[in-house]
This record gives structure tokens, sequence and C-alpha cells, in this order.
């Protein structure tokens, strides 16, 4: 097993041994992996290799599942996340999901400042306005919606939702952002924007996203870890992963043999 | 080459296969036949309903109140407005309840209490309604030893009770998982989640639920026979016996005097109306605030 | 007891005790049913103590219903019950079906499938008083002159007219049910017998009818379940006699219309308590009719 060792890089998220499952069954084993900060890091691997479940133990959502367990550890800035409230967790850390899910009943604007005014936040107008104003700013939607921003996100494109998920997750000032595929539900041309705003978050807010997309991993990520059968295959810088593969599982997925 | 398409009453060649047809064509004929059987008597005399009924409606009728025995006139508002006073009671002490339960249900339908639950809705909404008015008596009149609106509310919150859980639980079902994701990952707590988020998304099936609640409790009268029992006058104390609609129209429909009578046409055309007019805005709740997911 | 995080540009109050609070108000709200019904049953029962007392077994079995000498007995009005009910249900199931199969097969689209449905579903919203009114001003004096014409006692009202009555009056529910049910049917299984050369009704009667058999005969059930709680129309249509006779054209009582007509003049104790009774009666038989026709339902739409 490739050891997670990274050099200059400061690590902001570190799981130990992680180990995750349902019903008994584990689909996640002991994974150990140390992800730098305000870094693109991918998590790439076949369909049902468990790091969507991986992903979820980082905040904490897989354990909503019924039947759920996981064990072993993972640590923001040095601190256990199974030692602190899990509400307070997921403000840390924003999730964006495979298809866009932008709340219907609310309008664009109170999409993206959702996580505080669910949460009972009291803010002035005025926060609120300059935090959507940043947010879209942020995910280049200011200038799609400033003029609709009363209206419900049901009219915009599914790249447009997507990237106002990204908005509604980005808003909480998050200090990691968990991307489960998020463009796997997208054309290409909304695909190629969401990417395009990924990278520009670089340096930021740390990344973490999974995908079964090889070449959009290549394209975006800086580090990539390869997950095959719940366990950590590899794990490195992307450049060097993708060209020389220390492990031969590696190379065959990249190669397509399998997933 | 286009195959010929065979022409329509082409006679079959086999007298056996002939009389099949002529079967089929009968069968149709014979379901079309007892179909109208079934529809066709009810629709003529709800028309004749709602013309005799139509007729008698004036602004006399619905804002007056109703004239002794025999004489000619009087109206039926005091039915009216006891049917809504009514119909407000129960939805006070039905809507909360049956909302909680419904969101119980579709948050924990499948674990064990959920199961006993759900077999305690189907099995409330199966319960005679006469029954319900008879616990409503031994709850509320006995003890308070005379007849009331109030406990014609509570038999009527009762038979609402069960419609609006399970429509509550059908609607709150239907909403993705996903939506519940998205607010729990932004760290908005469980309570939250479901009261700010899932709610007001299925916020027009839960609508839907209360009008289809009050629309079969705006119709019933055999609990309101021994609760709120009637009254010739105008009663807007729910401690007190107060007259409605469905409970007017059985009292004059059976009287002897055919004034009274044309009370009770005039009040059956007011109850189909009520009930009309709940079912359409129904309909459109559905179609016009039913958020897309 | 809620601490707040200073960051992001607002407060966020940590939530803690709410979760549980809400868990438990939910708990609340799923056994507030259950209890009800457990309420309503016990009440029942508390109440009809003196009666049950009194009246003892035999007020299963006997058939005397007199006020003033306390003999109470409950078999007249089960027997009009039931009566009236499955008469009922034997009209209404062939009328349904048609509808069902008209509406299910042979309209399924188009401008008269649509009038139908509207029709039917108009139907199943009328009251019950509505169509007790109905009755008494329409159907009561076609009996009257069909018994004229027969030779037998012109009541007008009485058990065939409260059968015929309630049979109108549950049709539209059972056609629904019906229709949902055969919608159930595979269409490759239709399909299979048009391919052999079945003709359409041929198809309907030996494939879907076959198929959705179980879920009609549970939809025949609940509407059972429907037809035994009805009171207000077959108050006003049956008669109100207490007595027990075979003779369709004669006016009878059933446990429902029996307590509605007498309920408000019951003088002494034992009398209400015994109509009370009747209530417990009728809220067991429904009850247990209701959870027979859900089973068989959820037998079939589990097959399907």
């Amino acid at each position: 097993m490739e050891d997670s060792v990274l050099t200059a890089e400061e690590t902001i998220l570190e799981t130990r041994d992680l180990t995750a499952g349902f019903d008994g069954k584990d689909v996640v084993h002991g994974v150990s992996l140390a992800v730098p900060k305000w870094k693109v890091t991918a998590i790439m691997g076949p369909s049902g290799c468990g790091k969507t479940t991986f992903m979820r133990c980082i905040n904490r959502m897989h354990e909503l599942a019924p039947n759920a367990q996981v064990s072993g550890e993972v640590l923001l800035d040095g601190q256990d996340v199974y030692h602190i409230n899990p509400i307070e967790l997921r403000r840390r850390i924003g999730m964006v999901f495979q298809r866009p899910n932008p709340f219907p009943t609310m309008s664009i604007y109170n999409n993206v400042v959702a996580g505080y005014t669910l949460n009972g936040a009291r803010m002035d107008r005025t926060d609120r306005d300059q935090i959507v104003e940043e947010t879209l700013r942020r995910t280049t939607l200011w200038d799609e919606v400033k003029d609709a921003l009363y209206r419900r996100g049901s009219f915009l494109s599914g790249g447009q939702q997507q990237r106002l998920c990204i908005a509604r997750a980005l808003a909480m000032k998050p200090e990691i952002l968990l991307l489960d595929e998020p463009t796997s539900a997208l054309d290409p041309k909304s695909t190629a924007a969401i990417e395009e705003l990924i990278v520009s978050l670089k340096g930021s807010v740390t990344i973490v996203q999974v995908t079964h997309n090889i070449p959009q991993a290549a394209r975006i990520s800086d580090y990539t870890a390869f997950i095959h059968l719940g366990e950590l295959v590899e794990f490195g810088p992307t450049n060097k992963l993708f060209t020389v593969p220390k492990d031969k599982r590696t190379e065959e997925y990249l190669s397509g043999k399998f997933g | 080459m286009r195959p010929q398409m065979t022409p329509r009453g082409v006679r079959a060649s086999d007298p056996a296969l002939r009389g099949r047809l002529r079967a089929d064509k009968a069968f149709m004929g014979g379901m079309l036949a007892i179909s109208m059987i079934a529809v066709l008597p009810l629709v003529l005399i709800l028309l004749f309903i709602i013309i005799r009924g139509a007729s008698s409606i004036n602004w006399q009728f619905l804002t007056e109140l109703p004239k002794p025995m025999g004489e000619a006139g009087g109206g039926i508002s005091n039915a009216i407005v006891g049917t809504v006073i009514l119909i407000i009671v129960a939805s006070v002490i039905s809507m909360p309840l049956g909302i909680l339960s419904g969101i119980f249900l579709s948050e924990s339908g499948k674990s064990g209490l959920g199961r006993v639950t759900r077999l305690s809705v189907e099995t409330l909404m199966g319960v005679p309604s006469i029954v319900i008015g008879i616990v409503a008596y031994v709850w509320v009149v006995r003890p308070m030893g005379h007849f009331s609106a109030l406990s014609g509310g509570v038999a009527l919150a009762m038979i609402m009770l069960p419609v609006i859980t399970l429509s509550t639980e059908e609607t709150l079902l239907l909403i993705p998982m996903s939506l519940r994701e998205a607010a729990l990952a932004l760290g908005v707590s469980y309570p939250r989640t479901v009261l700010k988020v899932i709610l007001p998304a299925g916020a027009s099936g839960v609508i839907t639920g209360a009008l289809l609640g009050v629309a079969r409790a705006a119709g019933e009268t055999a609990p309101l026979l021994f609760t709120s029992f009637g009254s010739p006058y105008m009663v807007l104390d729910i401690l007190k016996p107060m007259a409605s609609l469905p409970q007017t129209i059985y009292f004059y429909a059976t009287s002897p005097y055919p004034a009274w009578q044309t009370l009770a046409w005039g009040a059956s055309f007011v109850l189909l109306v009520l009930v009309l007019v709940l079912n359409l805005l129904t309909k459109l709740v559905t179609s016009r605030w039913k958020t897309q997911f | 007891m809620t601490q707040s995080i200073e960051s992001k540009g607002g407060r966020l109050p940590i939530a803690r005790a709410s979760d549980s609070a809400f868990r438990a108000l939910l708990f609340f709200g799923g056994i507030v049913v259950s209890v009800l019904l457990v309420a309503i049953l016990l009440s029942l029962v508390l109440s009809s103590r003196p009666a049950l007392v009194a009246n003892g077994f035999r007020f299963l079995t006997g058939t005397e219903w007199d006020p003033v000498t306390n003999s109470f007995h409950a078999l007249p009005f089960v027997f009009g019950t039931l009566i009236t009910s499955l008469l009922a249900l034997v009209i209404a199931t062939v009328l349904a079906l048609a509808l069902s199969i008209l509406m299910g097969e042979y309209f399924r689209t188009g401008v008269f499938a649509s009038l139908m449905r509207t029709a039917v579903e108009l139907l199943a919203g009328i009251p019950s008083i509505v169509y007790g009114f109905i009755g008494l001003f329409f159907l009561v004096p076609v009996v009257r002159a069909v018994e004229i014409a027969i030779g037998v006692t012109p009541f007008g009202v009485g058990i065939l007219t409260s059968s015929i009555l309630l049979a109108f009056m549950i049709l539209p529910y059972s056609a629904s049910i019906g229709r949902e049910m055969l919608s159930l049917v595979p269409t490759d299984l239709k399909e299979a017998a048009l391919s052999l050369g079945a003709t359409r009704s041929e198809m309907v009667w030996k494939v879907s009818l076959p198929f959705a058999r179980s879920g009609i005969l549970g939809g025949v059930f609940l509407s059972l379940g429907r037809a035994l709680g009805e009171t207000m129309a077959v108050t006003m249509v049956i008669g109100n006699a207490n007595t027990m006779t075979l003779n369709l054209f004669s006016p009878g009582n059933t446990m429902a219309s029996l307590i509605a007509n007498e309920f408000s003049e019951a003088t002494t104790p034992v009398y209400l308590a015994s109509l009370i009774e009747i209530a417990l009666l009728l809220f067991i038989i429904s009850t247990v009719i209701n959870i027979i026709g859900k089973v068989v339902i959820n037998r079939m739409v589990g097959a399907a």
C-alpha cells in the first residue's frame, strides 16, 4: 500500500485506518489518507469501490444511513471529527451531490444563504446581500442570475443549478468542499464550466472530489487517490500517478482494463 | 410495397369465429349499458337537485333563519355558519395531529411502531361515522351534560384525522432523499430539515390532504346527530348545540312540511356546491402548486 | 444551553436539545392514533357495560328489541346490516365491474373516458345525506310503484330499497378500486392473449379478470366495510322496523340506522347502553371486514 506521504504540503484532513460499511459488511477498508490544504484531491476508482462511502464519512453523512458502521479516525486540523457535534462539523465542510438539488421552494437568493437561514442565523439584509453576490460571483453565476435572484431555481439549466449548489455550499465558507461526481449528470459544456470553477477555487478552498471520470481527474486535480474494492491502492501527485503509477492495479484502471 | 391492410368490416369466414366476434361486440355493448345504468340515474338526479335547489337560492335563503313549523320562507343561514364553525373546530384539533402523524409515518413508516401506527390509521379510517359520533357523545356530551358544537367538532376531527395523516405521509414520501441530504450536508439539524425543507416542499400535498379531510367531514351527518345536535337559532358559541348543513337536510327532508322540505332541497344544493368546490380546489392546488423535483 | 459560534457573518445556534425534543414529538404523533383507537374501543366497552351485564350472551342470539320491557337483542339488526350490505354488494359489484372494465379497458383515453371518470369522481363525493334525500324522493316512489304492481304491501321503504340505494353509494368507490386493479394487469400478458387470436372480451374475461381477481375481491371487501357503516341514506329509506324477516320488501333496520333512529329517544340507562353495545358490535364487525379486505388487496399488489 502506498503511503500517503505529502512532502511540502500542509495537511488539512487526515483519515487513519478508516473502515466503514453497512449491515456488517465493510465497503471501505482501512483507508489512511492525508488531504493537502487548498488543493484539489481526486478520489478515483471504479463504480462501487467505496469512494463515495469514504467521502461521506468525512462529513459524517455516512452514519445517517440505517445500519451504518464506521471505525478509525478522521482528523480535521488535527481534531477527530467524531468527537465534534456532527451538525457543527457539517457547517465546516461543504458537500455537493451528483444530481443538482437546489431547494425547490426557495428562490435562488434564498438557496445561496440557505445554510444560514435554515440554521436560524440572524443576519441583516446587507450581510445577506453581500454573501449572495460574493458567492455567486465566485461561482460565475452572478451575471447570469443577478436579474432573477428572487425566482425559484427550477428554470436554470442543469449546469447552472449545480453551480448554484456549489454556491450554496461555498456560502458557508467551508474549510473543505466535498464534491460527489458533480458533473456526471451534466452535459459537456456545463461540465467544462464546473471544471473551470473548481480550478479557480484552488488556493482558497480545499476540494475533495469523487470521480470515475479519469480524464477529468487528470485535468483538474493536484493529487489523486485510487481506491479499489474499498482499499487505498495508491495516492500521490496527479501527474506522477497518471504517468508512472506505482501499482499495477492503478495502471490497469488507468488504461481502462476495468471500471 | 406496403402490405394490404385488411379493410374493416370484412366478414370472418369461420362461423364459430363470427359467433365469437358477435359475442365480443355484445360484451362491450353490455358493459356500456350496465355502466350507463350505474352512472346515468344519479347524474340525472343530481342535475335535478341542482336545478330545483338552485331555484330556492336567494339572498333570503342564505341569510335568514328557518321559520317555525309549516311557515313558508326562511333560510339556512344558521346551518351554513354552523358547518363552517364545526369544520374550524375539527380542523384545529385534527390538522396538527394529522400532519404530525403523517410526518412520523413518512420518517419511520417501516419500523415496528410505524407499522402499528399505519394499521391504526387505516382502521380509524374505516370506523363507521356513527360509532365515532357515539364516542364523542361519551367523551364530551355526557360530561358537559348537553349537546355542543365542541363535541361535534371532536367527532369530525376523528373523521378527518386519518385522511390528513395518510395524505401527508404520501406527500412526504414523494420528496427525494437528495433534498434532505442537501440540507443535512449544510449542517442543518434534523428538526429544521423536516420543518423548513421537507414540509414546505410537500406543502401542496399537505394542503390537499387537509382539503380532502374537510370535504369528507363537511358532508357527515351521523356523528352530529347526538353531538352538535342542531338548533333553529344562529349559534356562535361552541359550547352550545349548533345547526349544520347535513343535519339540517336530514331534519327538514324527513319532516312532513313542504316548506321545510324546500329548505332541504336548497341546503342540499349548497352542500353539494361546497363539496364540489372543495374537490376542485384540491385539483387546483395539486396542479398549480405541486413542486416539481 | 445553546452556544453559538461567532463566525461567517452571523450567529449559528448549535442544535442539540431540539433534536431529541423533535423526535419525541414525532413519536407522540406516531402513537396518538393508536392510543385514540384503543380509547375508542375502551369507551365503547365501558359505556356499554350496563348492557353487557344485563343482556349477556343472548344479546347476540335473541330477536326481540323492546325498550319497554328492557329486552334488547342485536340479531335483527346484525341481520339487517348484513343482508342490506350483501345485497348492495352484489348489485354494486356487477355495476362497478362493468364500469371498471369500461374505464380500464375500452375507454381509457378520450372525451368519453374523461367524462366517465369525472362522473364517477363526482358521484364518489356526494355526501350520504344527499343520497338519502335522493332515495327518499326518487327511489321510494319507484319501489312503491313496483310493489303495487307485484301486489306486495307498498311500503316503498324497506330492505330492498335501502340495498339498492346503498349499492349506488358504494359503487364509485368499488369502480375506482376495480379500475386500478385492472390497470395492474401486465400489458404483455394481455398482448399474449390477443396474439393468440383471442377477442378483446375473451382477453378481459379470461386473462385480465382472473389476474385482477384477488384485488377486485379485496376491493369488494373494502366496499363491504363501507356499506356496513353507512348510516344516513339507509336510515332514511329502510323504514325503521325492529323486526327480522327475509321479505326484502318489508321495512327493517340496520345496526347503524337503529342507533340513528333511537339514540336521542333512549330514556333509560340500559336502553342507551344497549345502543352503545350495538355500536361496539358494529365497530368490531366493520374493523374485521376492513382488515380482511386490506390483507387481500396487499397480497394482490404484492404479487403484481
